[in-house]
């Protein structure tokens, strides 16, 4: 039973994979932040085939619209771009392939082996307002911890990334002129 | 909708990838890139299994995740940036300071 929908599935699932390996292998870093893009798309599809359509939206606009601005941001700023070497080297390392296997073989024979209950098909229907309702009663404590941790983050990156010293410190507030 | 083992495969192979990149690369952003593909394809996971058990708990985990994803990504970049102002590097071999 392979219907369109199982296709378009095995589509996306093949892009997602084919793109996170292309990040995790290509020399260039700028084409593995574009690969990167891609793979972040198609996991944003994937949550759409399980009906989670605001965890897509997220997606998209948490890693496509933010991680992905800033890592491309960080890539711009630390490579010297008009030099040629901006490309780092891949050497292929078989303890990291075994690692890689060893570790895929434990998951995917947990995947298979696990007997999930049968269920009736999935209907897809909003989950928002239930996800809003599940934070805001039982998961308040974790939501608020959340802001908290958030906050604190963008403190912490807006400090560390200010430049050293008091003198750049000062021309760095002053007036445009 | 598939079987959810077909999702958790997916997110397996998904973990793998992002454990690889990790291990076997030298520059710290492609590190930090793997990690958000580890974190997403834990994401796949914990959506796939909740949506089967027609139960949200697992979106809102998966929420969760990705706030601290988010957060990790906007200290490491600032980490790395100001590394890379006092190193002109990212290359994970040469930052060996901190090495025993």
């Amino acid at each position: 039973m392979t219907g369109p929908a199982d296709l378009i599935f095995y589509f996306v699932a093949a892009l997602t994979v084919a793109s996170a390996i292309l990040v995790a292998t290509l020399p260039n870093i700028i084409y593995s932040a574009v690969a990167l893009l891609f793979s972040f798309a198609g996991v944003a599809g994937l949550y759409v085939f399980v009906s989670a359509d605001f965890l897509a939206a997220t997606q998209v606009l948490v890693y496509v619209g933010g991680i992905l601005i800033l890592i491309l941001f960080a890539v711009f700023l630390s490579n010297r771009i008009s030099t040629v070497k901006i490309s780092n080297p891949v050497h292929f390392n078989w303890q990291a392939a075994l690692l890689c296997l060893a570790l895929f073989g434990v998951l995917s024979y947990t995947a298979v082996s696990t007997k999930f209950p049968v269920k009736p098909g999935l209907s897809y229907q909003p989950t928002t307002a239930e996800i809003g309702e599940l934070l805001m009663t039982r998961y308040l404590l974790p939501f608020e911890v959340a802001s908290v941790l958030l906050l604190a983050a963008l403190i912490g990156a807006a400090l560390l990334s200010r430049p050293e010293g008091e003198k750049e410190r000062s021309a760095d507030m002053e007036e445009p002129k | 909708m598939m079987e959810p083992a077909a999702y958790l495969l997916l997110s397996g192979i998904l973990f793998g990838i992002g454990v690889v990149g990790v291990v076997a690369r030298k520059n710290a952003l492609i590190i930090l890139m793997s990690v958000e593909i580890m974190l997403n394809g834990v994401n796949v996971a914990f959506i796939a299994v909740g949506s089967h058990l027609g139960d949200v708990t697992g979106s809102v985990f998966a929420f969760m995740v990705m706030t601290v994803a988010a957060a990790e990504a906007a200290v490491g970049l600032a980490i790395l940036i100001a590394i890379y102002r006092l190193k002109e590097t990212i290359d994970i071999t040469e930052l060996n300071v901190l090495k025993w």
